[in-house]
């Protein structure tokens, strides 16, 4: 079943002559459990197409599909809705809230949720089980600035599964780490993967798209070519070998 | 998020940004503690006020002289429409109802001597026996006269207690004899300290029948014209309930006995109630212009709320798009800032009560001024400071709540 399906989607900013179509008829369809990435040099629309596909921006034209859900002419309020549901944002500068500890980052995503209404303690205990899977139990009290790189990322991973999305959408999760942190977060990315996650990772880095299942490409607004990179289990233990060599 | 999840965040912030969060709310502080002291300082004025007031005697009818009807041509001697006269207060005792007593007060300024000390410009009040009562007077020493007194026009004189105290020391009064003018008095009691009323200082003044006064203190050259005429007579009424019967009664006989129609009386008759009244509506006035004042102020303040309020919402835009991106709708970001804004008010208005209540202490402490604490200004000044924080803050946390998530989340 499709989680994602855009047909045709365009975003135009300005208006009349000085309008330029940022995003030019784009259509793709990610399946349940598929790991995406999205590659592009900069202004071939990949940023446009996160927007979009995050449910921060609508699209000028076209349909998009979420979950068999058109949210394409939805309100600010409902896109607001649908972002705390069904989507886990991981950013390139994990944009955790700074003066909040790891524990209260996992926890807000819970706090705006209107359809399931949780007490303090089941928050706190569904945001610790969270942290635990990323291999932070022994840090949901320290402060973002208390942590590493790759440490404030996994809270960010950790924030972005805490609603149980429908896809989690990566901008650049490795951009601003180390390699070796980076890695990390490759490997807890894949993780999450084979445990059943749909995952789209927009990135410019080839060698990180290589680690997904497809890479599509875009350019100047449009699909330019979609690439098969292998099996979700083949890219899993590409990320194994590089651990032993490195 | 419920109003309880947006109080701890508002708190978060509050108290992680102390300084700054403490001169936001300065202008709330200050415009709350100016409401408190100044309706303080108001409603002390105003009970001060009273308290003379119902000091000078209650249920007091004054009747006086009217000489803008009456005029200096009516001074004829003998004559009606002449204004009022001695006999008028006999008349009234005997042939109005409800009268418990009637007083007439006749003042006059003389040198008063005794041994060998000499003042000048005292006040002699010539009244009548009722005085005591009606001035609500009590004596310390000795006796006031009485009315038969009065009629034989007995020297005898009753001291207040200051006056008492700069003639005869720590000697006892009563029995000695005083000097006024060149007319020897005999002192025969002495006033308990009485303070000042309405102005007039009842403590240095000597007291004597109206009598002696006509006869002694009244200058030659205007008895002729004088006479017996008297400025005001005081009429002590039984009870408030018969106060509109009573200056009927007083109004019409004193119509007849003067041969005028009371539209052209040469008289007029207030009461305390007027009196109270006049001075309510100044009071009235100065409190509305300290609200006024006050009430600029709380503005102020809310203008220094909205001032920061707008600056943190450009400081936490980045905090903003992350909370839009991890799903808060608009109105989880406006009630957010409100909320802030409520609440910096709101703790602006418990630091500005405490400040006023001991603000107003401390004023009525060490200035000579009466300020009263009351407990609906602390209300008022407080549900003003709630309806401040949520006017001005909204505007800050509306804009808050309008922001584009992805420029927002751009935003460094």
């Amino acid at each position: 079943m499709a989680v994602i399906e855009a047909m045709d989607i365009a975003r135009v900013y300005g208006k009349g002559d000085i309008s330029v179509r940022a995003l030019d008829g784009v259509s793709l369809t990610i399946e349940r459990g598929e790991f995406v990435a999205v590659m592009g040099p900069s202004g071939s629309g990949k940023s446009t197409l996160m927007n979009i596909l995050g449910c921060l921006d609508r699209p000028t034209e076209g349909r998009y599909i979420l979950e068999n859900l058109d949210v394409s002419e939805m309100s600010r309020a409902e896109l607001a809705k649908i972002r705390n549901e069904r989507i886990g944002f991981i950013f390139q500068s994990y944009n955790l809230l700074v003066k909040a500890t790891a524990l209260k980052n996992v926890m807000a995503p819970l706090l705006y949720a209107r359809n399931i209404k949780r007490s303090k303690a089941e928050m706190e205990a569904k945001a610790q089980e969270v942290l635990a899977a990323v291999g932070l139990e022994d840090r949901v009290e320290h402060m973002p600035t208390e942590l590493s790189g790759g440490q404030q990322q996994r809270v960010a991973v950790a924030r972005a599964l805490v609603n149980d999305p429908a896809f989690v959408l990566a901008d650049e999760p490795t951009g601003n780490l180390d390699s070796r942190s980076g890695e990390e977060i490759m490997a807890l990315l894949h993780t999450l993967h084979e445990s059943g996650r749909t995952i789209v990772m927009v990135t410019h880095d080839s060698s990180i798209a290589t680690h997904t299942e497809r890479t599509i490409h875009l350019l100047d607004g449009k699909v330019e070519k979609i690439v098969q990179n292998g099996s979700a289990h083949e890219q899993a233990r590409k990320i194994e070998v590089q651990h032993e060599s490195a | 998020m419920n109003l309880r999840e947006f109080i701890s965040l508002a708190w978060e912030s509050i108290s992680g940004n102390k300084l700054r969060s403490l001169l936001t709310m300065l202008g709330i502080i200050i415009g709350v503690a100016s409401v408190i002291i100044m309706i303080g300082i108001s409603a002390g004025t105003e009970a001060a006020i009273e308290a003379q007031i119902t000091g000078l005697g209650s249920n007091l009818v004054y009747i006086n002289q009217n000489f803008s009807r009456g005029g200096p041509s009516a001074f004829q001697p003998g004559g009606g429409g002449g204004g009022l006269v001695y006999d008028d207060a006999f008349a009234i005792a005997d042939n109005v109802r409800g009268v418990e007593a009637v007083v007439v007060e006749q003042p006059s300024s003389e040198t008063v001597k005794a041994g060998n000390v000499n003042l000048e410009s005292v006040t002699i009040l010539g009244s009548t026996a009722d005085f005591p009562s009606v001035r609500d007077m009590e004596l310390d020493q000795g006796r006031y006269f009485t009315q038969q007194e009065v009629d034989r026009k007995q020297k005898v004189a009753v001291l207040g207690s200051g006056l008492a105290q700069e003639l005869f020391g720590d000697e006892n009064p009563i029995g000695q004899t005083v000097t006024v003018d060149t007319t020897k008095l005999t002192v025969i009691g002495t006033f308990e300290e009485r303070g000042l009323v309405s102005g007039i200082d009842f403590d240095s003044q000597l007291y004597t029948p109206i009598t002696v006064v006509f006869q002694k203190f009244t200058p030659a050259r205007f008895a002729r014209f004088l006479g017996d005429r008297v400025r005001q007579i005081i009429v002590e009424v039984e009870s408030p309930e018969v106060l509109e019967g009573t200056i009927e009664q007083i109004n019409l006989l004193l119509a007849r006995l003067h041969d005028v129609t009371l539209d052209a009386a040469d008289f007029s008759v207030t009461t305390q109630q007027d009196i109270i009244q006049t001075q309510e509506a100044t009071t009235q006035a100065f409190r509305s212009l300290l609200a006024w004042v006050a009430g600029v102020s709380l503005i102020v303040g809310g203008i220094g709320i909205m001032n920061i309020m707008l600056v943190s919402v450009t400081e936490r835009t980045r905090e903003i798009g992350i909370r839009q991106s991890i799903g808060a709708a608009p109105n989880d970001i406006r009630g957010q800032f409100l909320t802030e804004a409520v609440v910096l008010s709101l703790i602006g208005g418990v630091l500005g009560v405490v400040v006023g209540v001991g603000g107003s202490m401390i004023f009525g402490a060490v200035s000579d001024m009466q300020t009263v604490v009351v407990s609906s200004s602390i209300i008022l000044a407080f549900t003003s400071a709630a309806a401040v924080g949520i006017f001005f803050g909204f505007y800050p946390a509306n804009r808050a709540s309008q922001l584009d998530p992805i420029e927002a989340l751009r935003h460094e």
